[in-house]
């Protein structure tokens, strides 16, 4: 686990072993909120991860915000998931309110939450095949189909 | 015909749906209950080891929506009742699901305004704030952007949470039946929008603060048009309290309905003036100030009990304060640029592209390929009038965010609403919903 900041933004990163305690730790220091939780597929990133060293880099990234009240400081934890094993502890038990926000990360990177309560998509339909926001999911395009005739009259 | 039956039998999206008492686990009950949030460890574990719940023929479990005109689009609530009494809720979101996250993936920092600006499309002009200043923060400019821009994006957004929350009014008295109140809400906040559309060009979707500033000058005569505004609509505001605020059946109808202590809405995640009903001042204004919020005079309205009368007062008294902050912001306008003089981020003005190649080149690159932004990662937040609306960017150093989400009060303050409606009457879940003011167009994205 290392803190270093990103912009002027507090950042923590840590791996998956790590990442129950991290959490725990940062809750019992004020951060009581949860205001988001996210992730990111890194498959095709061209770019410098700038992770610190004892971190690897992972196709999948999970980034949770949380939020200190009391102090009205702000912590971003980036943990690293691996493709082959794409699942992370759920932060349920210690913020409820984490529940829809793993559901959509689930929903869309398929990562798997483990011992989440209720872990359904919850933005696709149920019966959906695949995650839309990995890199390697396709973006379609329906070709604009116009209804009058836009003929050059001559 | 056996397939319809099934169909039937099962919903057709059964999995995320809410399952009979019989089917579900101890774990899941808790969390449909809201159980983690309200028992002791003991009291969970006699709920997880024998569920003292009427048996299952006593409850029914219904749909309210998608289509419930009241449930503010299109948001699916399903219900267990046993007669009146709401036992458990759970709300099946997605049916407005359009894939602006990933949509944003392939538009450019330039483009990806008119993307956010459709998520939350009651409150346009702050989703493209938020998006702008996270390009920016990327970007390194977020301190060099122009004086005037600054105000103006002030200005707009504070105009902004005023025609937000009257829509707000409008829809609250709707749903209770004051449909009188919808017609006032829906006229005071046209009035807004026609400010808006004399600024932007639209009345919604405006695409109208771009990263480096704003995309025009504010119009001739913009002064009289606001000073018209604040004249107009604090004699409005009074009439709705003689219409709602004192009024017998509305406070009956609100009082003491759908309660949420601060430890609830905190563990749940919930911001804004769900938050703040519950009488924790949190304001990213005032707490967290982005552009010149900290130069300005308001107070942050909060609530005692945290039920739907104290989420109504607080947005129609948040109305009063966004004027008093607009007067501030009309005696402190400045004058000069609003946007950024900076060529790889600002297109020329048309008269230079006639006579110089340079703006030529510049206008050409930047509308076909964008502008690049370095390598990193951000997260900006700020006070929408739902709460607190977040921009998390990954950049690749591309034109196009390799990542661009976007943190939806709604799609978190929603998640509450099985907290608050356990327990009360179905009648007050409608007023309830409401309460919370979700758009589900962000809730979905």
């Amino acid at each position: 686990m290392s803190t270093d900041f990103s912009r002027e933004q507090r950042v923590v990163h840590c791996t998956r072993a790590e990442y129950v305690a991290t959490v725990r730790a940062l809750l019992a220091d004020t951060f009581s909120m949860c205001v988001d939780l996210t992730a990111v597929d890194y498959l095709t990133y061209a770019g410098d991860r700038s992770l610190p060293t004892g971190v690897a880099a992972e196709r999948f990234e999970v980034v949770v915000n949380l939020l200190s009240i009391e102090k009205r400081e702000r912590a971003r934890v980036r943990v690293q998931v691996p493709a082959d094993d794409a699942s992370i502890a759920t932060l349920f038990d210690m913020y409820p309110g984490s529940e829809a926000m793993e559901r959509e990360v689930y929903d869309m990177f398929g990562i798997v939450f483990t011992d989440h309560p209720d872990l359904t998509r919850i933005l696709m339909p149920e019966d959906w095949d695949g995650f839309p926001l990995r890199k390697d999911y396709d973006q379609g395009r329906i070709p604009v189909q116009f209804s009058g005739d836009f003929a050059v009259q001559s | 015909m056996t397939d319809i039956l099934a169909t039937i039998e099962g919903g057709n999206e059964a999995e995320q749906g809410l399952k009979p008492r019989s089917e579900l686990t101890a774990r899941e009950l808790m969390r449909e209950v809201g159980a983690v949030l309200r028992m002791s460890e003991a009291e969970v574990a006699k709920l997880g080891d024998a569920p003292d719940d009427p048996s299952d023929d006593q409850t029914m479990i219904i749909n309210m929506g998608p289509q419930h005109p009241s449930t503010h689009g299109v948001l699916r609530l399903m219900l267990e009742l046993q007669g009146e009494t709401v036992l458990r809720c759970k709300p099946v979101i997605g049916y407005l699901h359009t894939g602006m996250e990933k949509t944003g993936e392939a538009l450019t920092y330039m483009q990806g305004g008119t993307n956010v600006t459709r998520m939350d499309y009651v409150s346009p002009l702050n989703n493209e704030l938020v998006f702008s200043m996270a390009t920016e923060k990327l970007l390194g400019i977020e301190n060099d952007i122009p004086e005037r821009a600054v105000w103006m994006r002030m200005l707009l957004s504070e105009l902004n949470r005023m025609s937000s929350h009257l829509l707000f009014l409008a829809t609250n008295g709707m749903d209770l039946g004051a449909v009188s109140m919808m017609i006032y809400g829906w006229r005071e906040r046209e009035e807004v929008l026609r400010f808006f559309q004399k600024v932007t060009g639209l009345r919604m979707n405006h695409n109208f603060i771009r990263p480096g500033g704003v995309a025009a000058d504010l119009p001739d005569g913009w002064r009289d048009d606001v000073l018209r505004l604040l004249n107009l609509i604090p004699s409005r505001l009074d009439e709705y309290d003689t219409l709602m605020t004192g009024q017998p059946i509305w406070r009956e109808r609100l009082q003491g309905v759908g309660v949420i202590t601060a430890q609830e809405a905190m563990a749940l995640g919930a911001t804004g003036p769900i938050l703040r009903a519950t009488g924790v001042a949190w304001d990213l204004r005032r707490d967290q100030p982005y552009l010149h919020y900290d130069q300005v005079e308001f107070d942050v309205v909060v609530g005692e009990y945290g039920d739907a009368f104290d989420r109504y007062s607080i947005r129609l008294n948040e109305v009063r304060e966004s004027m008093r902050i607009v007067h501030q912001i009309l005696d402190r306008m400045p004058g000069g640029d609003y946007r950024i003089q900076n060529k790889k981020v600002t297109p020329p003005p048309r008269a230079r592209i006639n006579e110089s190649m340079e703006a030529l080149i510049h206008h050409f690159k930047l509308f076909t390929e964008g502008f690049k932004v370095p390598e990193g990662e951000v997260y900006v937040a700020i006070e929408s009038p739902r709460g607190e609306i977040g921009c998390y960017i990954a950049s690749d150093g591309s034109a196009t965010p390799y990542r661009m989400h976007v943190r939806a009060p709604s799609f978190v303050n929603i998640q509450c609403l099985p907290h608050m409606m356990r327990g009360g009457l179905i009648a007050d879940a409608v007023a309830i919903i409401s309460s919370t003011d979700p758009v589900l167009g962000e809730v979905d994205r």
